[in-house]
């Protein structure tokens, strides 16, 4: 695979990646995010209604939490993953965790790490590890790795040495397996960014990862609530410094649009898509605008609506959902309101997704009042495309040299 | 009127239903219903989408899956979100964005379902609303009212229902009292040239009282007939001889709609016995519980017998779930939190009851309905003699030898 910078304007990427996956004739855009599923599957939707949705990314990221404990499966089906969730010309990324449910700390050995599925705790060695990357044959995939250390809120510099130490003893193991197997060949080994909020450590983390023969990079730990996120993103930059140019940068646990944005600045090429479910899990539809280049009529109308919406989510709910105990963001609106119930419009004006062309506010909202599955598909559908799109602006913007316009429109929105 | 079926119904009321094939053996027909939203071929099953949704398929997904009529919900849509606001959506069509047609029941049914929430007066059924406790009363007038607003192709008559284990005189008051709200339906509804309001044929499990009501309703100009009060808690025995008596007794120009029907053997033999339409909550419930529907009966994709089971749900079957899917993975899926393994087994499970009726009226125009049924019998039960006693006896009654 080759990654090819087409610019780089102000810290951010704008480029290729060429030649990806087993017949190396794909390629993804950068900056970009990958499909996030659970189980194998896009949340709520099937192979039809995935297909409704404008702009799915080229990679879908699968999570070894929910697919470890299906190890035996895979191995008897010996075709890999992608063929087993029906996803065969998909490209496949493998991270260790599912970026939405938190993972317990104190897991973590010299030998091994865990991941927890539906019926529990999979302990790995990193033969164990290695063993289940056989079966699952993804093109990529996060290396065994001690990430622990963001799971608290102090980290000890000890600590934070240990989840580096350890992260490169499993990465060396692994590299060493990859060698001894055939299968895992075509398979690419994400090397993972340790360190906590230490910065020595993030540096040495860096630079070690950075002399094994890695595919790309997963920085992981810099996940966290907003206040935190400040901090660490000034580690962040002095991190991707000492990376290399020509390889992936990939972050775990970074998914809103203005952290998304601090992030591609600071040298950041990859995101997962966990935000647009986890606003659909609240019944939330993403309405926030990335159209850097409005016409004034649309600009005012624009206007109008963002402020009523800001007024509303002024007294911000927490809303107690399914492994989502998350506040509502000022990108979205909460479709449970009253104020929806004869809202015929759909969710966003000139959204050409599936569930704005064929359906109203109305008609979402009356589908979460009465507990209907189909509200998930229909915002899960809507949530994903709004989101892609955002991403294919940034891309536009940074190649038309527009990005602090984007920037400050989003920044406008993110209250 | 024993004996001979009727063959014409009074009045020249336009006829919404064409008759394409009959069985030179059974009453089976095939035949084609020309509703304002486009035709429909029958023998048809309708899946039931009480509350505006197919539960999690979108309505392109039915399309795609060849789906031509569904049903609503009067009693649940004229709660939530209410008439009014339906209306003002251009219909349940509008609101739901459902372009073929559509068929709401009258809300007579949870008048069982909901038993201990309802109260039964001449006047009509006074309801407690789970939701938030107000009462409501649903009269013949109101229903027709609400399923005015709601625009459905087919309407159903308000009527009193009781459980089929129920005996005694609340049987005859309730077959008497169907007749009474028929004609004040028949009176209220303000849009006959738009909505087709269908009969409920009452009478319970007893011959007389049916065969009452069926002398009676058929006098009224209605444009198709429902043999309703029955799919409850009674024995099939009894079942299959009201459905034969009720279909003996109806029109022949007119389609005959068995509610609560179901069960794939249940919809053979109903079609045997000369009923046109069904409706069934059951193909996409079982489907939420993980059971996806099979000639041979149903596998419990949750159990760890499919576990490595690397085919799909059935080999033979066209959906979208089997085109891309194993029952393995289906298996995992349903392991998990993600809903999306409902959705593939729900669009499954109607795929097999609508391509089954399609296989069903190929049968009937190819002149070879019991051919089908026996081989139908055969892989169900895995010899045609092994089928129920009841189906044996029901089909035997229409001329249909299995064995």
């Amino acid at each position: 695979m080759k990654l090819s910078l087409t610019k780089v304007v102000n810290g951010c990427r704008l480029g290729k990646i060429k030649n990806l996956g087993k017949t190396r004739d794909h390629t993804m855009d950068i900056p970009g995010c990958l499909l996030y599923t659970k189980t194998g599957s896009a949340p709520h939707l099937t192979h039809h209604t995935l297909r409704n949705i404008h702009g799915v990314p080229a990679m879908v990221q699968l999570t070894l939490s929910s697919l470890a404990e299906h190890h035996e499966v895979l191995t008897e089906y010996k075709e890999g993953v992608g063929k087993f969730i029906g996803m065969p010309e998909s490209l496949l990324y493998c991270s260790l965790h599912d970026p939405v449910s938190p993972c317990p700390a104190g897991y973590v050995t010299n030998k091994s790490a865990s991941v927890w599925g539906v019926s529990g705790r999979v302990e790995m060695t990193v033969s164990k590890f290695m063993a289940i990357q056989q079966a699952l044959q993804p093109d990529w995939f996060q290396c065994l790795s001690d990430g622990e250390v963001s799971c608290k809120e102090a980290t000890s510099i000890k600590r934070a040495r240990k989840s580096v130490d350890r992260s490169l003893l499993f990465l060396d193991s692994c590299l060493r397996l990859q060698e001894e197997s055939e299968v895992l060949q075509k398979s690419v080994i994400i090397g993972v960014i340790e360190g906590g909020d230490v910065m020595e450590e993030r540096l040495r983390s860096a630079r070690e990862t950075a002399k094994r023969p890695v595919g790309g990079f997963l920085l992981d730990g810099f996940q966290g609530n907003p206040t935190t996120l400040e901090t660490r993103l000034r580690l962040l930059s002095s991190v991707t410094a000492e990376l290399p140019e020509d390889k992936p940068r990939l972050i775990s646990g970074i998914s809103r649009p203005d952290e998304v944005l601090e992030c591609i600045e600071r040298g950041v090429d990859l995101f997962e898509s966990f935000f647009p479910y986890q606003v659909t899990e609240r019944g939330c539809a993403l309405t926030f605008s990335f159209d850097y280049q409005p016409n004034p009529e649309e600009t005012l109308l624009q206007q109008n609506g963002t402020q009523e919406e800001i007024k509303c989510v002024d007294d911000m709910k927490k809303i107690e959902t399914t492994g989502c105990n998350q506040e509502i963001t000022s990108f979205e609106i909460n479709l449970k309101e009253k104020k929806y119930q004869e809202d015929f419009n759909p969710l966003v004006r000139g959204c050409s997704c599936y569930c704005c062309k064929n359906h109203t506010r109305a008609y979402i909202h009356h589908l979460l009042v009465t507990n209907e599955l189909l509200a998930g598909v229909l915002l899960m559908m809507h949530n994903f495309e709004h989101y892609f799109g955002f991403f294919h602006s940034i891309r536009e913007a940074l190649k038309s040299d527009k990005l602090a316009q984007l920037k400050e429109l989003i920044h406008r929105q993110a209250s | 009127m024993a004996g001979a079926a009727t063959q014409v119904s009074v009045e020249s009321a336009p006829r919404i239903m064409r008759l394409v094939a009959e069985c030179s053996r059974s009453r089976a027909r095939a035949g084609e219903l020309r509703l304002p939203h486009g035709t429909v071929a029958t023998p048809v099953f309708m899946p039931v989408g009480t509350q505006a949704t197919m539960k999690g398929i979108t309505t392109e997904q039915l399309d795609a899956l060849g789906c031509r009529i569904c049903l609503g919900n009067t009693y649940h849509l004229g709660l939530r979100p209410g008439p009014e606001l339906i209306q003002k959506a251009n219909g349940l069509h509008g609101f739901m964005n459902w372009p073929h047609n559509l068929l709401t029941d009258s809300g007579g049914f949870q008048m069982v379902s909901l038993v201990s929430l309802s109260e039964v007066t001449e006047e009509g059924v006074r309801f407690r609303s789970p939701y938030d406790g107000n009462e409501t009363l649903l009269s013949p007038e109101k229903s027709v009212q609400i399923q005015n607003a709601l625009g459905s192709d087919i309407i159903m008559q308000l009527d009193d229902v009781v459980s089929s284990t129920v005996t005694g005189p609340r049987v005859e008051e309730a077959m008497y009292r169907s007749i009474r709200w028929l004609d004040r339906c028949i009176a209220a509804h303000q849009r006959p040239d738009k909505q087709n309001l269908f009969a409920i044929i009452q009478g319970g499990l007893d011959a007389d009282l049916r065969a009452t009501c069926l002398e009676e309703m058929t006098k009224r100009d209605v444009p198709g007939f429902a043999i309703g009060g029955l799919s409850g808690g009674e024995s099939k025995a009894q079942f299959w001889r009201m459905v034969a008596l009720s279909t003996s007794r109806l029109p022949k120009d007119k389609p005959r709609y068995l509610m609560g029907v179901g069960y794939a053997t249940d919809l053979v033999v109903c079609v045997a016995l000369g009923c046109d339409m069904f409706d069934c909550v059951f193909p996409t419930r079982t489907a939420r519980f993980g059971s996806a529907l099979v000639p041979t009966g149903n596998l419990q994709l949750r159990k760890k017998v499919f576990e490595k089971d690397f085919g799909p749900i059935d080999p033979e079957c066209t959906c979208p779930t089997c085109q891309n899917h194993s029952r393995a993975f289906l298996h995992a899926l349903l392991h998990s939190d993600n809903t999306a393994a409902l959705h593939h087994l729900t669009v499954h499970n109607i795929a097999y009851q609508l391509q089954l009726m399609s296989a069903v009226r190929t049968s009937i125009v190819e002149k070879r309905f019991p051919d089908f049924v026996r081989d139908f019998m055969g892989t169900m039960y895995g010899d045609p003699t092994l089928c129920p006693t009841w189906a044996t006896d029901a089909l035997a009654s229409v001329g249909i030898t299995l064995g």
